[in-house]
């Protein structure tokens, strides 16, 4: 039996009485043709979808620069009560490019979190952290309170109800002049240690940090 | 040089030949109507003849069913006519539709409901179709799994059939987004975040959708072709695929017509 085999898989297609075969010749003209046709063919397939195929998922590795945009006056904003701002996410598509920003100047009594120090505004964003919808400041009950699903957050943006996975998002500030200015937004989990952006949904609490992991094309600040 | 000799004519092939006369017409030719009649015959025969499509034809139309077959099983033909409904009404709304999110969108649709003559009619046609057809695509799924259709050897018309059920559920999430208005807007967001959380490759999808890291200015072409260039071709492959894989395995008696045994193999038994 193995000889038979040893037989049948000699290298040299002579030995294998292939008719017309060569001496020394390896693989048969017919098998290499074959294999020349489906190569040129897959290159030239590849030649076309490698390219299609980047060009539809590049977006997901590239990196937005940051912007800065002015919310107001530092007289605007009290470190007591959220005063809405509208900046523009997205620009050039118009309304659909826009969101509401939550600011008010920082408290030390009310921020005691270490990793607030330093900053001289806070800047909540309205993207629920459930699906993202907009979620509204309520004065009276001093929440944050989300249309779609019921989310509740705090006044640091924690929430305390409803089904949001993680605090709501906020933005990177700082002062300019007389200007208060709101830069690239970041995540925070319920300790409220930063993370870099993540969409609604995806928790940052244990494991959710390495099940939901940065986008690729997130820079540092 | 001698002189050969003639040969005789060769048969003429059997198109160019006088047909045969036809019962009830062994009077000569008859009308003009058999003559109309005769031409369609001459012409479908010379597309026959260089295709053999008549028997790919009667392959896929004259198929035996089983007995009790009924109603349930025109679910699966009422699926496919509900895509081609939206197939021809979509073709023409893409004739008057903008994808521009700056605005241009929501006003090309809003100029088809309001000013195009039938505009609200082919759009409502397209709208409230996609509603039937996710409905029918569900009642035939529900048919096929209450039938036991799914079972041996069909396992595989099965797998097709649910992801024709995904593409044309995608087919509805892309088709929401683009009338442009506060209702699609945030829909598509909610959409897209659910799609997010999907561990370890939710954000990339996240960021494939929207093109971006953000709701952006290619979102609303990209749901646009994907809604009107990708999806329809692979659901209309996957059709081709479906009903062949009918054709070829035919289909299944309802569960309760009961088998009757054929009187000879009784007696073969005995």
């Amino acid at each position: 039996m193995s000889d038979k085999h040893s037989k049948q898989r000699s290298k040299y297609t002579l030995d294998r009485q292939i008719p017309g075969a060569f001496e020394g010749e390896t693989i048969t003209r017919r098998r290499f043709m074959t294999g020349t046709a489906h190569t040129a063919g897959a290159i030239a397939a590849s030649a076309f979808t490698l390219p299609a195929l980047g060009f539809a998922i590049g977006p997901i590795f590239k990196s937005t620069p940051h912007r800065w945009e002015t919310v107001g006056t530092t007289s605007m904003f009290t470190d007591t009560n959220y005063v809405p701002a509208v900046v523009t996410l997205t620009p050039n598509i118009g309304e659909a490019g826009k969101s509401t920003v939550y600011v008010r100047r920082f408290n030390p009594e009310i921020d005691t979190d270490p990793y607030d120090k330093g900053t001289p505004y806070i800047a909540i964003s309205s993207r629920c952290a459930h699906l993202g919808c907009p979620v509204r400041w309520v004065d009276a009950a001093e929440r944050f309170i989300c249309p779609c699903h019921g989310g509740v957050y705090d006044l640091l943006g924690r929430r305390v109800g409803g089904p949001p996975v993680r605090p709501l998002d906020r933005f990177y500030t700082r002062v300019s002049g007389e200007n208060v200015e709101v830069g690239p937004r970041f995540s925070v989990n319920s300790q409220l240690r930063r993370f870099s952006p993540r969409d609604p949904g995806e928790p940052l609490d244990g494991i959710g940090q390495y099940l939901y992991p940065a986008r690729p094309g997130a820079q540092k600040l | 040089m001698p002189k050969l000799p003639k040969l005789p004519a060769p048969p003429l092939p059997p198109p160019l030949r006088e047909p045969p006369p036809r019962p009830g017409e062994a009077n000569g030719k008859g009308g003009p109507i058999e003559e109309a009649m005769q031409a369609g015959i001459t012409v479908v025969d010379w597309v026959d003849e260089r295709t053999s499509l008549s028997g790919a034809g009667r392959w896929l139309m004259f198929r035996k069913v089983p007995k009790g077959t009924n109603w349930f099983y025109t679910l699966g033909s009422a699926t496919m006519f509900a895509f081609l409904s939206q197939a021809v009404t979509g073709v023409f709304l893409a004739m008057y539709y903008r994808p521009d999110p700056s605005g241009g969108a929501y006003e090309s649709i809003r100029y088809v409901t309001n000013d195009v003559f039938l505009g609200q009619f082919v759009r409502g046609m397209h709208k409230w179709g996609s509603s039937v057809m996710v409905i029918l695509v569900f009642l035939h799924m529900g048919r096929t799994f209450f039938f036991g259709a799914y079972k041996y050897p069909r396992e595989l018309n099965w797998v097709i059939g649910v992801v024709l059920l995904i593409l044309t559920m995608t087919m509805s999430f892309t088709g929401y987004l683009l009338p442009f208005d506060q209702r699609a807007y945030w829909a598509t967001i909610v959409g897209v975040n659910i799609n997010g959380t999907g561990p370890l490759l939710g954000p990339y999808l996240s960021d494939f959708l929207r093109g971006g890291s953000e709701f952006g200015a290619t979102t609303l072409s990209r749901f646009y072709a994907i809604h009107m260039l990708l999806l329809p071709g692979a659901i209309a492959a996957l059709i081709g695929a479906h009903l062949y894989l009918v054709a070829k395995l035919g289909t299944t008696a309802p569960p309760w017509q009961k088998a009757k045994p054929r009187a000879e193999l009784h007696e073969a038994e005995v």
